[in-house]
């Protein structure tokens, strides 16, 4: 037997590092180490609960906006006014989420994962008259190739003029990640890391040029999604339909659901989201979630064991480096007491079980001209397809929200802090379903827990020895050569891993 | 003949949150920087990024090792992140050297020693930040304090913000190739470029006509200054007003927001409760044009 150890997994955000065994070129087991404990959560204690939403949203400098939406979901519900937020800083939170999360998707796609699949040394013979394709070529003969060079060899499998195609795209894809950005600037101040959400409803005063701007902006980045990023998922998942057949992992799926789609409504397991809240595997048949069967367990992680796992709202943060049989910073969390697998999959998954006939039409077309079933959604290929769609799906509802905003309407409701209280935030970051709990005393955080997206699939084995999704998805696969183990980082980058939110 | 500057970047206890603000960066654009000469006879490689570059593993951390044998005092170290020190750095790793983990303090400090120049880019590089703050439960410190303890003397410029505007690290790295490392008198005593941290937020704030008029924001979405919803602006020195963010698109007064001062040294523990009024111990509130409204009346 032998092992394959990466160490840094690059292209993802944050510390992580995988750790495989081998058996007859096969992986045989894994384990998934983050490696960087903050302690946010502990941080966090003692201090104002307003202050919760600029220090959650330093958990990720990747997806701060959701830990914005979360926090502020959770601190609205403690405070007593989760019912009270205005219909335009309710819309005002989903158009600043919704356009955070469709440029994270491309994000994804281009800057971290494309790498793996698009050849850059292609463009060394275009012999076009695009400007940007001629700079890389440029780029290529000066021959100092960082940070694109080393990388791993003998898997690039797109024709040399759509690689070359793909290049140009990944050099789009900056211009049009940025223009994402400037979208959420607009209605939250600065990104990464903004002000604009808040218990109570958001901080701008919105105006129609604000409108107006984000609308033109909004153009570009559905048009990019359309004509560029989707067709590029399609063309890179046809050139590797074997993808669509290793990386599944534990084909359970959990989605908290998100973007709001109504007032009023005080319980966030009880409101109409755009993509809808649920439970479902690779059968297809949605169950409704039920909060209080989340628990994390930390028997393989660097913690204080606890007698039992404990659920989020009353859970614990007390690092124990070297504690004996851990092996990661990364808790455990569990639905049921089983293994789930959360992000963009599990949203469409949730979605199309639920019979959601947008996502239908998208994932049954995108299969259709793939010539795949829906069990080819449960892949490495199946992610990526499934994050596009999830694109395609929010940015086809931004422009109907924007110009729901009413400019001179409330946009904020005034609270009295109260003495003692708590609160659930749920909601879905760009990697999966998001969750922060909040218990006060004294008009002070007395707790903070938070569940996050890569919490849930960088997750070690818990106290019945399961694997967490990403070392399930590994484990199995056949590794054609060692030394370029492809495979192995593929699978881990189909899940956008994001290390700085799984431990915090 | 186009003349490199190696660069490598390395990520300590961080949310990556500096380096997404990198990528915002207009003009130059993050492709300029990358691929293009971002100034005239100049390329920035940057030879390792872990959240950019396409090598993983052993072959990502040989271009590390590769960089100190061949360019030894050659190179820029851009250091994200504030530094773990607490049970020798177990709480952040990255790969492994003698069969245990690296620590992020090692790694540091052996870069740092073979480099030309250090830039501290956020303010957990800076100055500790959000990991460290009360309790500091993983004992975080500055890279400086770092290189301080290992006696490692570099030129070393501290590049706040959390995260700092793209604009101040790339234009501190366009400074050093233009015009060579800054000279004492262009940073201030935090070492921060006085180009852009050489004002207060306040000193610029559009809002600053209502703060003189006495009129104050009660809530968010209120006409007039948000020193009473907390805003850090009078003791925070960043070009923001000026510059603006995300292209010149806002900033956060700009979205009706307080300043939380992010690109001080006292941030977060001393420039919290974010949405309570500063102490005026701390500040003094002037009397504009030596009386106040009550007194005008």
């Amino acid at each position: 037997m032998s092992t394959i150890v990466i160490d840094p997994v690059t292209r993802i955000e944050g510390h992580l590092k995988i750790e495989t065994v081998m058996e007859d070129g096969v992986v045989k087991e894994t384990r998934s180490v983050g490696n960087l404990f903050r302690g946010l959560e502990v941080i966090l204690k003692g201090r104002d609960p307003r202050d919760a939403q600029v220090i959650t949203q330093r958990i990720c400098g990747v997806c701060p906006q959701s830990h914005a939406v979360a926090c502020s979901l959770a601190l609205d519900s403690a405070f007593g006014i989760a019912g009270m937020i205005p219909n335009n800083a309710r819309t005002i939170r989903n158009l600043i989420q919704g356009a955070h999360m469709v440029e994270d998707h491309i994000l994804h796609f281009y800057h971290l994962a494309a790498l793996d699949y698009v050849d850059i040394k292609a463009v060394e013979k275009y012999s076009g008259g695009d400007a940007a394709l001629r700079s890389v070529r440029q780029f290529i003969e000066g021959a100092q190739l960082g940070p694109f060079m080393p990388r791993y060899e003998g898997d690039y499998r797109l024709p040399e003029r759509i690689s070359q195609q793909a290049c140009a795209h990944y050099i789009e894809a900056l211009e049009i990640r940025r223009t994402g950005e400037e979208m959420v600037s607009i209605f939250s101040g600065k990104i990464p890391h903004s002000v604009g959400i808040v218990p109570g409803g958001v901080t701008c005063t919105p105006t129609v040029d604000m409108i107006t701007s984000f609308l033109w902006k909004l153009r570009k980045l559905q048009q990019f999604v359309n004509d560029i990023y989707l067709p590029d998922v399609l063309a890179v998942a046809g050139a590797y339909a074997d993808y669509f057949e290793i990386g599944a992992g534990c084909q359970n799926y959990l989605s908290y659901g998100a973007y709001d789609l109504e007032n009023g409504q005080a319980d966030v397991t009880k409101r109409k989201r755009l993509f809808p809240q649920g439970v479902t595997s690779s059968e297809l048949s949605v169950q409704p979630l039920d909060v209080s069967k989340i628990s994390e367990e930390v028997t393989h992680s660097w913690y204080e064991d606890s007698p039992m796992p404990l659920h989020p709202s009353h859970g614990e943060t007390m690092p124990r480096y070297g504690k004996e049989d851990a092996y990661s910073w990364v808790k455990a969390p569990r639905y049921d007491s089983k293994v789930y697998e959360v992000g963009p999959l599990a949203r469409v998954a949730v979605a199309y079980a639920a019979g959601n006939p947008a996502i239908k039409s998208l994932v049954d077309s995108a299969l259709k001209e793939l010539g795949a079933s829906p069990s080819a959604l449960f892949s490495v290929m199946g992610r990526h397809l499934a994050r596009a769609v999830s694109a395609k799906f929010i940015v086809d509802n931004l422009e109907r929200w924007l110009l729901e905003i009413k400019p001179g309407e409330p946009t904020f409701v005034e609270y009295r802090l109260p003495d003692e209280g708590a609160g659930i935030g749920l909601t879905e970051a760009a990697r999966g379903a998001l969750g922060h709990w909040i218990e006060m005393k004294d008009k002070k955080i007395s707790n903070y827990q938070c569940v996050v997206p890569t919490t849930w699939n960088a997750s070690p084995r818990d106290k019945n020895g399961n694997p967490g999704p990403i070392e399930q998805a590994i484990t199995g696969t056949r590794i054609r050569d060692r030394d370029n183990p492809f495979e192995i980082v593929r699978i881990v980058r189909s899940f956008d891993p994001c290390l700085a939110c799984a431990i915090h | 003949m186009v003349s490199e500057l190696p660069v490598i970047w390395l990520q300590g206890s961080t949310c990556t949150g500096c380096s997404i603000s990198l990528l915002n960066s207009a003009s130059p654009s993050i492709k300029n920087i990358l691929i293009d000469q971002v100034v005239p006879g100049t390329h920035v490689n940057l030879r390792f990024h872990a959240t950019l570059m396409a090598g993983a593993g052993e072959q990502a951390l040989e271009v590390i090792q590769d960089t100190l044998a061949r360019d030894r005092g050659g190179y820029v170290l851009v250091a994200e992140g504030a530094i773990p020190t607490k049970s020798d750095g177990v709480y952040g790793s990255i790969g492994e050297r003698g069969g245990r983990p690296f620590s992020m303090k090692e790694r540091l400090e052996e870069l740092a020693a073979g480099s030309l120049a250090v830039l501290s880019v956020g303010t957990c590089a800076s100055f500790g930040g959000i990991p460290a703050a009360y309790p500091n439960p993983t004992e975080c410190r500055p890279v400086k304090w770092v290189l301080d303890m290992a006696g490692i003397n570099k030129p070393l410029i501290n590049i706040p913000g959390c995260p700092p505007h793209p604009d101040w690290v790339v234009n501190t790295i366009a400074s050093i190739l233009l015009r060579g490392l800054p000279g004492p008198s262009e940073l201030d005593d935090n070492l921060r470029p006085l180009a852009f941290y050489g004002k207060l937020v306040h000193e610029n704030c559009p809002r600053r006509a209502y703060f003189d008029e006495f009129k104050f924001a009660k809530k968010p979405g209120d006409e007039g200054c948000l020193y009473e919803l907390g805003c850090k602006g009078p003791i925070t020195y960043a070009d923001c007003p000026t510059r603006r963010w995300n292209n010149g698109t806002n900033w956060v007064i700009g979205a009706g927001a307080p300043c939380n001062g992010c690109t001080q040294p006292e941030f977060p523990d001393l420039t919290s409760p974010f949405y309570e009024k500063l102490p005026e111990t701390v500040f003094p509130v002037p009397k504009a044009a030596g009386i106040t409204p009550e007194e005008r009346k």
